[in-house]
């Protein structure tokens, strides 16, 4: 009989979901807290319990990837694995992995200093929107429209001057409804779709952004499948917009992605379908 | 239980796990339910940080 284990930090819905459905599939099922797990250089898979594969559902990003690295280190499958999580983290490489392969996705800039993203935007002109490389649920992606806010938010980034905050994502700002879309994929399968919908400029459900069930239609999933490629593939939440004349683009994909509401409209059992996923994963 | 921070009244769900996140309904304050040598008991939860999220 297979073992699963979920790796957690805090947990929330989704993880007392994915604990449960794995028990009702009949797997012994474990849930680790991270925060109290301990590894070294000589530690050895038997001085653990994970079982024969792993859900790393961390909400903290830097603790879940470097807990997948010990865990890669023991040679334990992790979904997703450290090179998935390290590609969806950080939104510049999910951006060049994505045009890399094709996937349609926003026009986006790089540059490594404020001065240089002065430039940029003197050249390419607003409104551009600005995103820090490593972050979620909306935090600090800004809309740019004039000067006075560009210099007030670089000052910012000046004064915290965190390693990241060297970095400037600058992206085209697109032009949509007030809407964009997320959907599940689990490996091969899109198994939910929703749009989120918000009066404001940004969409995110953590943001209180409401959610309404959407089709998914042979484009979602075919752009999907392509961008959960592009990044390594595993059990992803892609993040979509409606392109006035390009139609969908990929903006982000989620690397631990949630899923209570979805959950609660979706046709298909989510959690059920990434439980039987890990458990696949590694049969094969 | 009581709140560690104020002594208010923190309900304790029977069916919660540990790792989840209970709140303070007199001060707000959030508590991990945590187990120490098999009794439970609330520990100051994480705040909300910068890589956290999906
Ligand atoms: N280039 C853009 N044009 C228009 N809206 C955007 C753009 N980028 C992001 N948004 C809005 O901001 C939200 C958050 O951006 P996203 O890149 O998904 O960051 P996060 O990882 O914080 O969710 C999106 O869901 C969307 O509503
Ligand atoms: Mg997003
Ligand atoms: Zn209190």
């Amino acid at each position: 009989m297979s073992k699963i284990s979920i790796v957690f930090d805090r947990v929330r819905a989704e993880e007392k979901m994915l604990q449960k459905e794995a028990e009702q599939l009949g797997y012994d099922t474990t849930s680790i807290d991270a925060k109290i797990t301990r590894f070294n250089t000589e530690s050895k898979k038997a001085d653990y319990d994970f079982g024969n594969v792993v859900l790393e559902r961390c909400v903290s990003y830097f603790r879940g990837i470097h807990f997948t690295a010990c865990l890669e280190f023991l040679d334990i499958p992790v979904i997703n694995t450290f090179e998935v999580a390290n590609n969806c983290g950080n939104k510049m490489l999910t951006s060049l992995l994505l045009s890399k392969h094709k996937v349609p996705t926003p026009k986006t800039y790089f540059s490594f200093s404020a001065d240089a993203a002065r430039e940029n935007l003197d050249k390419v002109g607003y409104p551009l929107v600005i995103k820090p490389i490593i972050g979620s649920w909306g935090r600090s992606v800004v809309p740019l429209k004039d000067k006075d806010t560009v210099d007030a938010l670089f000052e910012i980034r000046e004064f915290t001057d965190g390693p990241h905050d060297r970095i400037f994502y600058l992206q085209e700002m697109v032009k949509r409804p007030p809407r964009d879309l997320r959907a599940i994929i689990v490996g091969d399968e899109v198994v939910a779709a929703m749009y989120r919908k918000s009066s404001g400029f940004k969409t995110n459900i953590a943001l209180g952004a409401d959610p309404e069930l959407c089709k998914i239609t042979k484009e979602i999933e075919d752009l999907c499948l392509k961008a959960s490629k592009a990044v390594g593939g595993g059990i992803l939440g892609i993040d979509m917009m409606e392109d006035e004349k390009r139609g969908l683009v990929v903006h982000e994909v989620n690397n631990t992605v949630e899923f209570k509401g979805l959950a609660k409209v979706a046709t298909k059992n989510i959690p059920k379908a990434m439980v039987e996923f890990a458990v696949n994963s590694v049969r094969k | 239980m009581n709140c560690p921070d104020c002594d208010g009244n923190i309900n304790v769900p029977a069916d919660a796990s540990v790792g989840e996140i209970v709140s303070c309904p007199d001060c707000g304050a959030d508590f991990e339910i945590s187990k120490k040598d098999g009794s439970i008991e609330l520990k100051k939860a994480e705040t909300v940080g910068e890589d956290w999220g999906e």
